[in-house]
């Protein structure tokens, strides 16, 4: 046991011992799970944001008023976080930032998943030329540096919130296409598929309902990970100024935003830089967590 | 062994030609006009004799297939122009290049002393606070935006120092052009470390934890192996275990990730060049695909993707040198 790092494995040795008859899997994975401190801080995190998310816009005041009398001011009891250069409140744009990101962060996730495992899963399982096809595709596009992958993308699909989701989507489907298909390559030889393919099982029905859920641990930690590598290239999209397009609120925009405020007002960086880090580290966190949880191995 | 080579420099001309033609279909599937962006600039309307003018000297007027052939030819030969400033890629690459593997070096020095030594200090002292802050802060170092951590620096260093008086070392004015001139291509003078430092260490942020935690988790392995364990029964002092025997075993995946990462510290530095004004090829790239100039583009990221395989084929390479167990190409 003194090899094992700590956090990767906690306690394995209590879990067999307590390990009863009758507890599923996903319980399995829960006890170890909450036994993580750093994961459960980062759950914490997630739930915290997704909370400001959904209260927070019934508490902070419209970010697209913009006061004629006040610019640039430090964070004061009407305006926790400041007001930024046009007038607005730092607060209510790092909200409804949040929001977006969270939105889009998880939209494009989803969208990412369902693409990554329609290709992995048929090219793993057909193999032939359609195998050899995408999987080249996929070589190819993660050898290309992201932001000029996402750049000409998003220069093809225009600007906005569904612009900026789809590019997320279509650059990010490759690890989880991989993923999936190593995954069918295994279990197509395995004995259970064999049992159902002699049961005259219909290939379809295999695929989905028979090895996917067998494959579907390495990609929940995918889509967990995934969601924070979303708000992040999101953020970097939009601070290039091909992102997300005014009046929307957008953190990367934000910062870009400050950079000619710097000697006179920090606060302007700081709360929106904090606010993609927290939700970024509460993602990563999760993910981190849910590895050692399900046992994955190296994703 | 010149067979794997071969066979991978092949595998390298494929994805080459992979990634230019994924490019290039999403570049030419624009819905603006490139001939109108060249002679209009931003939000100009330009004379349709111009854009005439550019249509035909650019050859934007023949067919999709004619012109594919014609910008991979200037590609290989980096024979092409920028569409904007007329400056000769051949130039571009030259001039860029040398300020691209600069940065990456060293970015790749820092990644290797702070990472190494974090994690080797983390393993040894395990779960103290050390080890705990490591783990925390490598998810943190993960998480924070290239662009939000360069302002951080930059506001410290840039602006606080001035305004509070600090220790005249401590002050780094904002960067402008890197000087030429540096001895032996890569040791900067006082001028040219200042200017690097700064991206240098934003650049290696992430690739630092990502050693740091590698490093402590094979150190971790090797502490436990029967030949350490040997060497202490020998009655060896606990640092002689550690340099002779622990850390050597150790380090081998750590070099092959370092010697992985260093295509991606000079193909992927895009952000941190961009916000640092680093004159290299990543912030050429970053602005010639916001104006739709495609041979720059084009060039640049072929420069980039292949130096990236080369890259990882010395890593292979080296690799089984190090490592008499793995027989390259063998298995096919």
């Amino acid at each position: 046991m003194t090899l094992l790092d700590p956090h990767s494995v906690p306690s394995a040795d209590q879990s067999l011992l307590e390990a009863g008859p009758g507890r599923s899997l996903a319980q399995d994975a829960w006890r170890r799970f909450r036994r993580n401190r750093l994961a459960m801080f980062g759950l914490v995190l997630v739930a915290f944001l997704v909370i400001v998310a959904l209260v927070g816009p019934f508490v902070v005041q419209d970010p697209t008023k913009f006061s004629k009398t006040v610019f640039k001011e430090p964070p004061t009891n009407q305006h926790l976080f400041g007001v930024d250069h046009r007038g607005a409140d730092v607060l209510a744009n790092v909200v409804y930032g949040i929001r977006l990101s969270l939105f889009i962060g998880i939209m494009a996730t989803v969208l990412e998943t369902v693409i990554g495992i329609l290709i992995g899963a048929v090219a793993g399982w057909f193999g032939g030329f359609f195998d050899t096809v995408s999987m080249r595709l996929v070589d190819v596009m993660l050898g290309i540096p992201y932001i000029i992958l996402a750049y000409a993308f998003i220069t093809v699909l225009g600007r906005g919130v569904l612009a900026v989701i789809l590019t997320l989507a279509l650059t990010a489907w490759l690890q989880t296409a991989r993923t999936v298909r190593a995954g069918f390559l295994q279990a197509k030889e395995l004995e259970y598929v064999e049992a159902a393919k002699a049961l005259g099982v219909g290939q379809w029905r295999i695929m989905w309902r028979h090895i996917l859920p067998n494959v579907f641990q390495p990609v929940i930690v995918l889509v967990a990970v995934g969601v924070g590598s979303a708000i992040l290239a999101e953020a970097a999209l939009s601070f290039l100024g091909v992102g997300i397009q005014p009046p929307e609120p957008s953190l990367g925009r934000m910062i870009a935003d400050s950079q000619s405020h710097f000697a006179t007002a920090p606060y302007l960086l700081i709360f929106p830089g904090l606010a993609i880090i927290i939700t970024v580290l509460g993602f990563l966190l999760v993910g981190d967590g849910l590895r050692d949880a399900l046992d994955v191995k190296d994703t | 062994m010149t067979s794997f080579v071969l066979r991978r420099l092949v595998s390298l001309a494929f994805t080459l030609l992979g990634g230019f033609t994924v490019l290039f279909v999403l570049f030419f599937a624009l819905p603006s006009d490139p001939a109108e962006v060249i002679a209009g600039g931003n939000g100009k309307n330009p004379p349709q004799s111009v854009i005439d003018n550019v249509t035909r000297k650019y050859h934007l007027d023949e067919s999709i297939p004619k012109q594919y052939v014609r910008r991979l030819w200037e590609t290989m030969t980096l024979s092409g122009e920028s569409f904007r400033t007329r400056e000769p890629l051949s130039d571009t690459v030259a001039d860029r290049l040398p300020n691209s593997l600069r940065l990456a070096i060293w970015a790749m020095a820092i990644e290797v002393t702070v990472g190494v030594g974090t994690g080797v200090l983390s393993a040894r002292r395990r779960n103290s606070l050390v080890d705990t802050a490591s783990t925390l802060g490598t998810a943190i170092v993960s998480a924070i935006p290239v662009f939000v951590l360069a302002y951080l620096l930059r506001q410290v260093t840039g602006v606080y120092a001035f305004q509070h008086q600090w220790p005249e070392w401590a002050r780094l004015p904002v960067l402008s052009e890197a000087d030429r001139g540096w001895y032996l291509g890569i040791i900067p003078n006082l001028d040219q470390l200042e200017q690097i430092i700064q991206p240098a260490l934003v650049l290696a942020s992430v690739s630092t934890v990502v050693v740091a935690r590698l490093t402590r988790t094979t150190m971790l392995e090797a502490a436990g192996s029967d030949h350490v364990r040997t060497a202490r029964a020998k009655g060896l002092k606990e640092r002689q275990v550690l340099s002779r025997h622990t850390l050597r075993n150790a380090l081998i995946p750590v070099v092959t990730f370092v010697g992985i990462d260093f295509g991606t510290l000079v193909g992927f530095a895009i952000l941190t060049e961009t916000v640092f004004g680093w004159p290299g090829l990543g912030s050429r790239v970053a602005r010639a695909a916001g104006q739709s100039d495609l041979p720059v583009v084009l060039t640049l990221s072929m420069v980039v993707m292949a130096l990236y395989g080369i890259a990882n084929l010395i890593v292979d390479v080296s690799y089984a040198k190090l490592d008499p167990r793995i027989r390259l190409g063998g298995a096919r």
